[in-house]
């Protein structure tokens, strides 16, 4: 099967491949201790370890945006920044 | 919480699973792919990195067209959301007035986007259009090709026109909710009408308000049709939506990359929005 139509990169290949492990890495938790841990953070509303990792990706993304658009195309202090910001979420959220 | 017994369940959901691949992940996949290269057609593709999304985040031309579909909104909903609360509160609770009001607000729900536009384009033309007729003859000097504010205008009306009957029904199926036992105690209490609609109809309103809320929200911030119908997106870019730039860049230019990154901006923003009234509306719904 022929996918050059999807204009495949390796770095673009490598990002989807994290969000997969990422997700199977969910499941594998949620098999291991099932139930998604809800509990009622500083947002002040219940939020699954599903939603936390939502919430996680989503900041990431802004976070990426802003610093292409505020500080230039060179994105690795806005990765971490992100994975700082992850790990406050999955923390405190 | 107890582990889950039957696995089967996960099967079930494969075929939505395919899916969504088929509709929604593999094309979101190649337009993330696209977004960090540059075409000229052919199949054939050049590693841009990042360069496409400082283009669309340093340019006047996207925070433009945002801060417009921001405002159009904003406008939709102060207008459309008491006009429906106004409506429903006047429509009839019962009698033969009942499904004539149902079915002359269902009317506009059921034309399709582009021939509502086209509706309101020959309308609001001066040469033909009874409005733009109308308004000349009135002495009013309005022309929604030329004038960015008669376009504006036009539009918003337009939408007015299209959309408000959805809050109304949504209010209205809200209000005849609502047993008859409150307002025989609001009568014996001697509250005023407004302290009727303040404590016993908005409380009850205000799940499908919320729905209300959502939808013309997303409708009117998604808007693509019928302002590309009735205006192109002009005089200028003076009602060129967010939509409509990307159909421009990515059609009218053939610029791939930057469309594709547009794109992927403009997902993110429409993701945030509706996870943020998403929430707001299942807290809202935990409370009560």
């Amino acid at each position: 099967m022929n996918f050059s139509w999807m204009a495949w990169t390796l770095p673009t290949a490598l990002f989807f491949i994290t969000i997969a492990l990422l997700l199977v890495s969910m499941a594998v938790w949620e098999y291991v201790s099932p139930g998604g841990n809800p509990r009622v953070g500083i947002l002040r509303f219940e939020t699954t370890r599903g939603d936390r990792l939502f919430v996680s990706l989503l900041g990431s993304a802004f976070i990426h945006l802003a610093w292409l658009g505020l500080g230039g195309p060179n994105l690795w202090w806005a990765l971490a920044l992100s994975v700082v910001y992850a790990v406050g979420v999955f923390r405190y959220v | 919480m107890e582990k889950t017994w039957n696995n089967k369940a996960w099967f079930m959901v494969l075929p939505v699973l395919v899916l969504v691949a088929f509709s929604a992940v593999i094309p979101l996949m190649t337009v993330v792919n696209y977004s960090v290269q540059d075409t000229f057609g052919n199949n054939e593709f050049f590693w841009a990195g990042t360069d496409w999304y400082v283009d669309v985040l340093t340019s006047d031309r996207f925070w433009d067209a945002l801060t417009r579909n921001l405002i159009f909104s904003a406008i939709i909903l102060a207008i459309e959301i008491p006009l429906g609360i106004i409506i429903a509160l006047n429509m009839p609770k019962k009698g033969l007035g009942v499904p004539v009001c149902l079915v002359l607000m269902a009317l506009p729900l059921l034309i399709p986007w582009n021939v509502v536009g086209t509706i309101w384009q020959v309308f609001g033309r001066v040469d033909i259009g009874l409005l733009g007729r109308t308004l000349e003859a009135l002495g009013i000097n309005y022309n929604y090709v030329q004038n960015p504010i008669d376009a504006w205008v036009t539009l918003i009306v337009m939408d007015v026109w299209h959309w408000t009957s959805l809050v109304v029904l949504l209010c209205y199926a809200g209000l005849v909710s609502i047993p008859d036992a409150y307002y025989q105690a609001a009568k014996i209490d001697g509250a005023s009408r407004w302290s009727v609609f303040r404590y016993i109809q908005l409380p009850k309103m205000k799940r499908v308000l919320l729905i209300a809320f959502l939808l013309r929200f997303m409708d009117s911030f998604m808007i693509y049709t019928e302002p590309f119908v009735v205006t192109g997106g002009g005089p200028g870019n003076s009602t060129t939506f967010l939509s409509i730039d990307l159909v421009k860049m990515a059609i009218g230019q053939f610029d791939l990359g930057p469309a594709a990154a547009l794109s992927i901006i403009y997902f993110l923003i429409i993701l945030l929005l509706s996870w943020i009234f998403y929430t707001v509306m299942t807290t809202s719904d935990a409370q009560s």
